[in-house]
């Protein structure tokens, strides 16, 4: 997959680092996902690219059972993650079945034409 | 305060499977059922509002009928486009712009097998999602929808045999309509036990797909003066969206359809309590819970309790989904504007076996996208 998206670069530079990084505010420290070139809570321009604790609580997360990623078998979970910075992210969940609340970490799903997927893992699993 | 504007027609297309029709040959019949219907005709329609019909959907549209309006709109809210073109077509007309507004759609979803989820697989060239979501095989729509039920039943204690309770309603509705689609008994074991899709959602979650759509004219007291059906009086109309993404939903159990229905109420001067019949859009069956809450007819986090009361069935405190709607009567891609079109049927009486008794006051209520938009409308007889 190309990602054709020059104001996305830094996100996917860091992905190949094994970074998540969202942006910051440099005025009211407001995190934002995903990037745009103002502050959505403050409105000062170019807020600034930060890396994040790579930690989160599952607000949402739902077991789908249709086939939609090449080499994952379904039944596979999808969750909105509250990452500890604020911002929610939809991420695929890798290991054992996690369940809103849940304390997950970051985890990457290396592809094969594309830069790591950033996904979570329950707390405690082996990555 | 404004000159009172009408729903002066409505029609349906052809349902269920079409094949002896193309999407605008489909549309040229409900309009001109419509209009007739108004004591109008074609050429007499000067605002086109469609959506879904395609690039530059109003063009097409309006070539094909043979008809050149000074106002048009190919807004594109999903499913609940039709309510918010309802909004559009009375600030266009208060403004002069236009006297007789057409609201138009159809599609043959069923029949060209577009709906299958390879069908909706990442649209590549849509910046954010195809990068950031579309990745993780959440599919489109019914995952975003899914994550939304989890979160409500996480946070009220709503259950699946609650959720089951609204496809059950449905079609105990659609049992009396002629035209639906899925008419044999439901039971809420065969909702539970149907097969998972994105759960919490299962199979019988999910609307219908079909073929389908229809047409409403929104017009002046002056020009409907001639209709052939009572008009029924447009008391409030009002749209709102939320979020595209599901990351930027700010609270997963809150719809746009709280500040639609919100408006489109004041706009009415009614509460809830003076709804006589309620026309939810049921993509889903969270969809139509959201919407008992959100436009106030129980509390945030009652709608799994509201709806285990029966409300929503025939005789219940709540008529809703009187066609049967989206999940047994029929759901062409988008149902907003069938939800109108039910809605002034039984605000006429003509709504036959399934016809709420003594109905003055109704709603219809669009939702559309990822759970993203809602339109608002009420409707009175006079």
């Amino acid at each position: 997959m190309r990602i054709d998206d020059p104001f996305a670069f830094p996100f996917w530079e860091a992905a190949r680092r094994h970074e998540l990084v969202v942006q910051r505010c440099g005025a009211c420290f407001h995190h934002q996902f995903y990037p745009r070139p103002f502050c959505l809570a403050c409105d000062a321009a170019s807020p600034s690219w930060v890396v994040c604790a790579g930690t989160g609580t599952v607000y949402s997360v739902t077991t789908v059972h249709l086939p939609l990623v090449p080499g994952i078998t379904p039944p596979y979970q999808v969750a909105l993650v509250a990452l500890a910075e604020g911002p929610r992210l939809l991420a695929g969940i890798i290991g054992q079945k996690v369940r809103i609340g849940a304390a997950v970490r970051l985890a990457w799903r290396e592809r094969p034409d594309a830069p790591p997927l950033p996904c979570f893992t329950a707390e405690g699993e082996n990555a | 305060m404004s000159a009172p504007l009408y729903i002066a027609g409505v029609a349906e297309t052809p349902l269920g499977e079409v094949r002896d029709h193309n999407e605008l040959s489909m549309v040229a019949l409900a309009a001109r059922e419509a209009l007739a219907e108004a004591g109008l005709s074609l050429r007499d329609v000067d605002g086109l509002f469609v959506n879904y019909m395609g690039e530059e959907g109003s063009v097409q549209v309006a070539e094909y009928l043979g008809i050149t309006p000074r106002f048009s709109d190919s807004s594109d809210l999903g499913g609940a486009a039709f309510e918010a073109q309802v909004h559009h077509a009375m600030a266009a007309i208060q403004a002069g712009y236009c006297e007789v507004a057409l609201i138009a759609y159809a599609s043959r979803q069923r029949t060209r097998r577009s709906r299958s989820v390879a069908a909706r697989a990442p649209a590549m060239g849509v910046p954010i999602m195809y990068q950031f979501e579309d990745p993780h095989g959440l599919p489109l729509p019914i995952g975003r929808y899914a994550l939304i039920a989890a979160r409500h039943m996480h946070q009220y204690g709503t259950t699946r045999e609650h959720l089951a309770e609204i496809a059950v309603a449905a079609r105990m509705w659609a049992q009396k309509n002629p035209k639906a689609w899925a008419r044999d008994p439901l039971s809420i074991a065969d909702v539970i036990n149907a097969r998972p899709i994105a759960e919490p959602l299962h199979r019988l979650d999910c609307c219908l797909v079909t073929d389908g759509g229809g047409a409403v004219v929104v017009t002046t007291a002056a020009r409907a003066r001639d209709a052939a059906k009572k008009a029924v009086r447009i008391l409030g109309a009002a749209e709102s969206h939320t979020h595209w993404h599901i990351s930027q939903m700010e609270d997963l159990t809150v719809s746009a359809g709280k500040r639609s229905g919100a408006e489109a109420f004041a706009m009415a001067g009614i509460t809830p309590a003076d709804v006589d019949v309620l026309e939810p859009y049921d993509s889903f069956t969270i969809t139509v819970l959201m919407a008992l809450e959100d436009l106030g007819f129980c509390k945030k986090g009652e709608g799994g309790p509201f709806v285990a009361s029966g409300a929503l069935r025939p005789g219940g405190s709540l008529p809703s989904l009187t066609s049967g709607g989206g999940l047994s009567y029929n759901h062409p891609g988008a149902l907003g504007l069938l939800l109108m079109v039910e809605a002034v049927r039984q605000l006429r009486g003509e709504a036959g076996a399934r016809q709420v008794p003594d109905a003055r006051i109704a709603v219809a209520h669009g939702v559309g996208g990822l759970f993203s938009t809602a339109g608002t409308v009420v409707m009175g007889r006079e």
